[in-house]
């Protein structure tokens, strides 16, 4: 989708087509949602939008509308209103409103704060609130209370018509918080949404063969144990089966690692997940949904990916200190006034004074801006990051492990020696390649097309299932597909034929990524040593680490994976893991921070804190410089925050801090916080 | 003075007029598809679907 025409394009297209009710586009996130009759199945609206230009993958499930981040933009327009008009009326008192005038400004500002207050602080009470029952404190501990103080102080000097109100500053330090969580937020939006557009499920259903002889389409999650699937060449099994008729080549890969597509006769075994290269199968379902070995390991992985909820974010790692640090200079501040003979009204002033200055407004855009403008520049370079605390985690990271098949290597069977096909031949093969959805003719057509050969026009193509193409060049038949002959059994080899001349055969090997060689060598320089780690055979993963320079562990399960990420964490490694397939997804998810290429399966996208677009392996390394960066520059973020404090704490501490001199040092120090974060906009280049 | 009288109630009713009018778009969903949105209006829907 580029531009206004494809939007209605499609919308107007699909709304053509009988049993289409409605289309809507979502451009941002590059997806089209559809009602249709119930008679309209998965399969045909695929064909609908392929027919009017459109490649589209339905999605495994509809993502649902992000309230929350609704709910914190409506508080910050709230907070930003509020902020605006008691910023008027304070700006009047301080350039000499006295008197009954100065009692009604007061007495506005309360009337526009207060409930502000209330409705936009919501999002931080309920956090502390939450997090003080379970007897912990985070950021938000001390923001809510300093807030509280000084609205409830404020109360009592509008009404003792006092000289100073905070109702400017409390409402500011919100919007300034809030504008942190909204960007925080917005990150996490922008990354989910681009993910789940890349996301393809990889079989959201199946044809089901009737008793009655009758095919219907139906739902993965509606497929029973003992029906009978019919799986087409080039399509992904749904559920686990035993094979009853056809036989062919299958890709495990997705499970296994192996790279070499397996034989399969009448009787072997399926698993979901696999797909159909050869021949159609038709296959006896022997598990299917939750019994399945797929979703077993998406279990594994559920298990796994638990300890992330335990990592402590830089932020609240912050607070851990900086909230009892607070409390405790303000209830010093107290005692001291006290002990110095002031009265007990003038000492709890100074205290709020010292607690709303001190209220970690820098401090809470720190982490957010710096996180937001490097993921946006990360993302520009092709770099996916799912929230902020990926990025923290991956600064730490100090060992790779990679996975080889898809991640190391494309994971596509491309072609090795195009040389072999003869020039006059290369039209005919194009023209034939192009007509068919099979992986390896894809493959070819994609390397001939590159090559600059354009398709000849043929006559009478057609595509026999587990045969190939065949069809007529100004009358001499030619084909493309599957080599006669014992010798290459196996689905690596295409031959390509003309008349009864001899057939040209083409081999098809998995290829490593580009600059998958420096991106090892990048990571070497940034103090990560790695190893290959791969389900594949010895004989496969020794040359692709021998060309890569690195040590390999070949004949991993799924569960060696895992078991290999959770000892080297037990060793005190930060386990940095690459790896895309179903195979990786436990290991993924037990890394203290995993990356996907943008060609796994949605399983290895879900389970990886970041998703790479494009065939590159360099960036990898070039993330990890992104996230060092940006660490540094949060670390920077806080020295700014804390220098201010320690400049306006013996400022407040000595009572000579007013509501002007707060709002002029909480604005400086946020704004030179968010300047300072800016610095990161070129920083995945 | 009395001129305060009249131009607070104003200059406040004006800041909330524009804080419920941001509040009923968010709301209806006019920030969910910001690109989108700015290429619709390029479609032109008023033209019965001849073409297509």
């Amino acid at each position: 989708m580029m531009c206004a025409g494809c939007i209605a394009k499609i919308e107007h297209g699909l709304a053509a087509n009988a049993g289409i009710i409605s289309a809507r586009v979502d451009f941002g996130a590059k997806q089209v949602r559809i009602a249709h009759l119930p008679e309209v199945e998965l399969p045909q609206l695929v064909t609908m939008l392929d027919r009017l230009g459109f490649a589209a993958h339905p999605l495994a499930e509809a993502p649902p509308p992000d309230a929350e981040q609704r709910r914190l933009v409506s508080a910050l327009a709230v907070a930003g209103f509020a902020w605006m008009n008691v910023m008027l009326l304070s700006v009047s008192v301080w350039s000499g409103a006295a008197g009954a005038s100065k009692d009604m400004f007061h007495w506005l500002s309360a009337l526009i704060a207060v409930p502000a207050i209330a409705w936009a602080g919501r999002p931080f009470f309920v956090s502390a609130w939450r997090a003080l029952r379970r007897g912990r404190t985070n950021m938000d501990v001390p923001i809510s209370i300093g807030v509280t103080l000084a609205t409830a102080m404020s109360l009592y000097e509008t009404a003792t018509s006092g000289q100073h109100a905070w109702f400017d500053g409390a409402i500011m330090l919100l919007f300034f918080l809030l504008a942190g969580r909204v960007l925080d937020g917005a990150m996490r939006a922008r990354a989910r949404a681009g993910a789940s557009a890349l996301m393809e499920a990889s079989a959201p259903g199946a044809t089901i063969l009737a008793a009655d002889g009758s095919t219907r389409w139906v739902r993965a999650d509606a497929i029973t144990a003992g029906a009978t699937m019919l799986v087409a060449a080039g399509e992904r099994v749904a559920a686990d089966g035993r094979i009853v008729a056809g036989e062919s080549a299958v890709d495990a890969s997705i499970l296994t690692g192996e790279s070499a597509p397996a034989s399969l006769a009448v009787g072997d075994h399926l698993l979901a997940g696999m797909l159909n290269l050869g021949g159609p199968l038709t296959v006896e379902v022997t598990a299917a949904g939750e019994d399945r070995t797929i979703a077993g390991l998406a279990r594994a992985m559920e298990d796994a990916g638990q300890h992330r909820s335990r990592y402590v974010r830089i932020a609240d790692r912050a607070s851990r200190l900086y909230a009892p640090a607070v409390h405790t200079l303000s209830v010093l501040t107290f005692a001291g006034w006290l002990l110095a003979g002031a009265g007990i009204y003038e000492a709890l002033q100074i205290a709020v004074a010292v607690l709303i200055i001190t209220c970690p407004c820098a401090l809470g855009l720190a982490v957010p801006v710096a996180q937001v403008v490097a993921s946006g520049a990360l993302m520009r370079a092709g770099i996916l990051v799912k929230d902020g605390s990926a990025l923290e985690r991956l600064a730490e990271a100090d060992r790779v492990l990679l996975d080889k098949t898809g991640t190391v290597t494309l994971g596509r069977p491309q072609p090795v020696d195009l040389d072999r096909l003869r020039p006059e031949d290369r039209p005919a093969a194009l023209a034939l390649a192009q007509a068919s959805t099979h992986p390896l003719s894809r493959s070819l057509a994609r390397a001939l097309a590159a090559d600059g050969v354009v398709a000849a026009r043929l006559s009478g193509v057609a595509e026999m299932a587990g045969e190939g193409m065949t069809g007529f060049d100004s009358d001499v038949p030619v084909r493309l597909g599957r080599p006669h002959g014992a010798t290459h059994g196996d689905g690596s080899h295409v031959a390509f034929a003309r008349g009864e001349g001899v057939q040209q055969i083409i081999v098809f090997a998995d290829c490593l990524r580009p600059e998958a060689a420096a991106a090892v060598a990048g990571l070497g320089q940034l103090g990560l040593g790695s190893t290959l780690v791969s389900g594949d055979r010895l004989e496969a993963v020794s040359p692709v680490a021998h060309s890569l320079g690195i040590t390999a562990i070949a004949e991993a399960r799924p569960a060696d994976k895992q078991a290999l990420v959770e000892r080297l964490g037990q060793g005190g490694a930060r386990v940095l893991m690459a790896g895309d397939g179903l195979n990786d997804g436990p290991a993924l998810a037990a890394a203290h921070v995993s990356i996907a290429p943008s060609s796994a399966s949605d399983v290895g996208q879900q389970a990886a804190d970041m998703v790479f677009t494009g065939d590159s392996l360099i960036a990898i390394p070039r993330a990890v410089r992104a996230a060092c960066a940006t660490q540094a520059v949060v670390q920077q973020n806080f020295l700014l925050a804390i220098g201010y404090n320690v400049l306006a704490v013996p400022l407040a501490m000595a009572g000579l801090v007013t509501p002007l001199i707060a709002a002029l040092a909480m604005s400086l120090s946020s704004l030179i916080v968010v300047a300072n974060s800016l610095r990161l906009a070129g920083v995945a280049k | 003075m009395t001129g305060l009288v009249f131009l607070i109630p104003i200059a406040l009713g004006m800041g909330l007029i524009g804080l419920v009018a941001f509040q009923w778009a968010l709301r209806s969903g006019q920030f969910d598809d910001p690109d989108g949105s700015a290429l619709r209006i390029l479609v032109d829907d008023d033209e019965p679907d001849r073409i297509l």
